[in-house]
């Protein structure tokens, strides 16, 4: 892993989506065994330029979801690669047990793709909003489930993806990032990057949570308190060093998610301290509700998915670890 | 056209299948005679004729794939590999039992010979969609043979299945539907009845055949009629008996999953046995 922190935090130029459908089509280039599969959302995950070059190794199923994963599996018993995309709660929840039996029991070798996790369905709302996925398929035994943060962790994820076997989920925003790595950065699955040095407590974020958690880094060191800021991208396998180191150095712990903090990234932070290492753990997301329509912004306070939201829920751990050291003294 | 030795030969193959298949469960004192017992003169004609396989090395890679989506009908399957010398005979006896590489549904990872793991109803048919279209992209000329239940085709993943599999014009996928005529809680036509189903498939785009599912002569001529269909992904409805070769069990109003005793057992063969010998006589 040697991953390049951007300086400036700035939206990208280009749309995940592009950069993911690139990605496909080089690899597909050197790789014959790489497919396509998708449920009627060509179109909206920016595949159609892989379709036109590649239309024998593209399988647009139609509207099934199932099916589709199901097919997945078929064509990499066969030998095949296949990534499968749908939006998230299409490509999780409506389909669970066939994850669950045709790829993960049934020890086949597919990558499903879900896009426009949690808020960023934004105005497709309600119905199209998961805070759900991570938490349904990190109970499939030996699933990697990754959020990668910008262009370039996707890229390099997508790259090596498909060269491992098992059962990958990849939760994808389709529009842009914010750039948090240089150029040439790349990663290692069940390692979080370090993105800020700090002692005084540490915030773990996935997605588009990364930023929120930067810039509340930036709010605290105002006041006096400095955060460190990991980015848990790899939530299955969850890189249980780095959040124990983070318990054991810093004495808190803050998640922030684009999920229900139910089964989510949360949760699975809150396992590894509650065995390894306890510290207070705050948890920044979906506090278990449904989604509803509205824009990114809106949604993000609707739900208490910003800086401000991590800002407060950092003080909060904070006194609690101030009290903990005050009982321990005592 | 078979011979008539070989219809012979495919006879005996199927009333052994049972006799193994009676043997697996009823050691182990209960299982899923019906939908075992109903198939066995299809995975004859398959194990016994027409599929390209070698036991020797079950994964070669020009074989024909047999998924039974229907997965409980494993023991049956089990019966027909081990009878054709992929695993010596006595590894059934294991059924269920600890440690078992012979598990009550069918497992890829566990059963040699076994090409794919199904249980939940309706998924094997996406899989054999997918296994089908992997081969065509490999050009390879090998077939991917499907065996649904008539129970199984009430979910919505088999017509999921069913309309890709027309739309992308399988021609190298054979599926056959078990009609038994029971699911678990009674007739199917009191349940939920799917009604024609040779004429559903038929209205997806289908090459459709209804055949008698117990007479060997007749599973060999549709295999070869849908083999001729081309450009069309072809399904043959097997009208059988559930519970077939035991007189108890067909006679029984719920035989798809069964508590046997020894007696019970023994009943079934000597019936299977004396079938096995006037076949043999003719």
């Amino acid at each position: 892993m040697k991953a390049t922190i951007a300086e400036t935090l700035v939206k990208e130029g280009k749309e995940m989506r592009s950069v993911y459908c690139q990605s496909l089509i080089d690899l597909a280039r050197v790789d014959k065994r790489i497919v396509v599969l998708d449920a009627d959302l060509l179109s909206s995950i920016g595949m159609l330029p892989f379709a036109k070059a590649y239309p024998e190794r593209t399988f647009n199923v139609g509207i099934q979801e199932a099916n589709m994963i199901g097919v997945a599996a078929g064509l990499s018993a066969t030998g095949k690669i296949p990534f499968a995309h749908s939006f998230a709660p299409f490509a999780t929840r409506r389909c669970f047990d066939q994850i669950f039996l045709s790829c993960g029991y049934a020890k086949l070798n597919v990558r499903i793709v879900g896009s426009d996790p949690g808020v960023t369905a934004a105005f497709n709302g309600g119905t199209h909003m998961p805070f759900e996925d991570i938490g349904i398929l990190r109970t499939v035994p030996g699933i990697t489930i990754l959020e990668p943060t910008d262009s370039v962790m996707l890229r390099n994820l997508v790259e090596q993806v498909a060269d491992l076997y098992g059962v990958f989920y990849i939760r994808l925003i389709r529009k842009n990032a914010t750039k948090v790595y240089q150029e040439g950065s790349s990663f290692e699955i069940g390692k979080a990057v370090q993105l800020r040095e700090g002692s005084d407590l540490t915030i773990i974020a996935t997605g588009i949570m990364v930023e929120e958690a930067l810039k509340a880094a930036d709010t605290l060191v105002e006041a006096g308190i400095f955060a460190r800021v990991v980015n848990m991208f790899s939530i299955k396998p969850v890189d249980e060093e780095t959040i124990i180191k983070a318990a054991r150095e810093t004495g808190a712990i803050v998640s922030a998610e684009n999920h229900n903090i139910i089964n989510g990234l949360g949760s699975a932070i809150a396992e590894v301290i509650a065995e390894n290492a306890l510290v207070p753990l705050e948890r920044v997301g979906v506090q278990d509700q449904f989604g509803e329509v509205g824009s990114v912004n809106y949604l993000m306070g609707r739900f208490g998915l910003t800086a401000g939201h991590i800002v407060e829920k950092a003080r909060k751990a904070l006194g609690r670890k101030a009290e903990m050291q005050i009982q321990y003294k005592e | 056209m078979l011979r008539k030795e070989k219809i012979k030969e495919l006879r005996i193959f199927a009333i052994k299948i049972r006799m193994e298949t009676m043997k697996e469960i009823g050691n182990l004192g209960f299982g899923h005679v019906g939908g075992a017992l109903s198939i066995a003169d299809t995975l004859a004609v398959l194990y016994g004729e027409v599929m390209k396989i070698d036991p020797q090395n079950s994964q070669w890679e020009g074989r024909d794939w047999l998924i039974c989506s229907k997965g409980h009908a494993g023991p049956a399957i089990y019966a027909a590999l081990g009878l054709r010398g992929f695993f010596p005979l006595e590894e059934l006896q294991t059924l269920n039992k600890p440690g078992t590489h012979f598990p009550s549904h069918c497992d890829r990872n566990l059963t040699t010979g076994v090409d794919m793991t199904t249980g939940s109803l309706g998924q094997g048919f996406s899989l054999a969609v997918g296994v089908a279209l992997g081969h065509r992209m490999d050009k390879r000329t090998n077939y991917t043979y499907l065996i649904l239940g008539d129970g199984e085709i009430q979910e919505g993943q088999v017509w999921e299945a069913a309309s890709y599999a027309a739309q992308s014009e399988l021609d190298n996928l054979i599926v056959f539907v078990d009609c038994n005529k029971k699911q678990l809680d009674g007739y199917t036509r009191n349940i939920n009845d799917l009604r024609d189903i040779a004429q559903k498939f038929a209205s997806f785009g289908w090459h459709t055949q209804d055949i008698d599912g117990s007479k060997v002569a007749e599973i060999h001529e549709g295999i070869e009629k849908a083999k001729a269909a081309k450009g069309k992904s072809s399904v043959i409805v097997l009208n059988t008996i559930k519970g077939k070769g035991w007189s108890f069990a067909e006679d029984a109003i719920s035989n798809h999953h069964m508590t046997i005793n020894k007696d019970q057992m023994d009943e079934a063969l000597y019936e299977l046995e004396k079938e096995l010998e006037e076949v043999e006589k003719e």
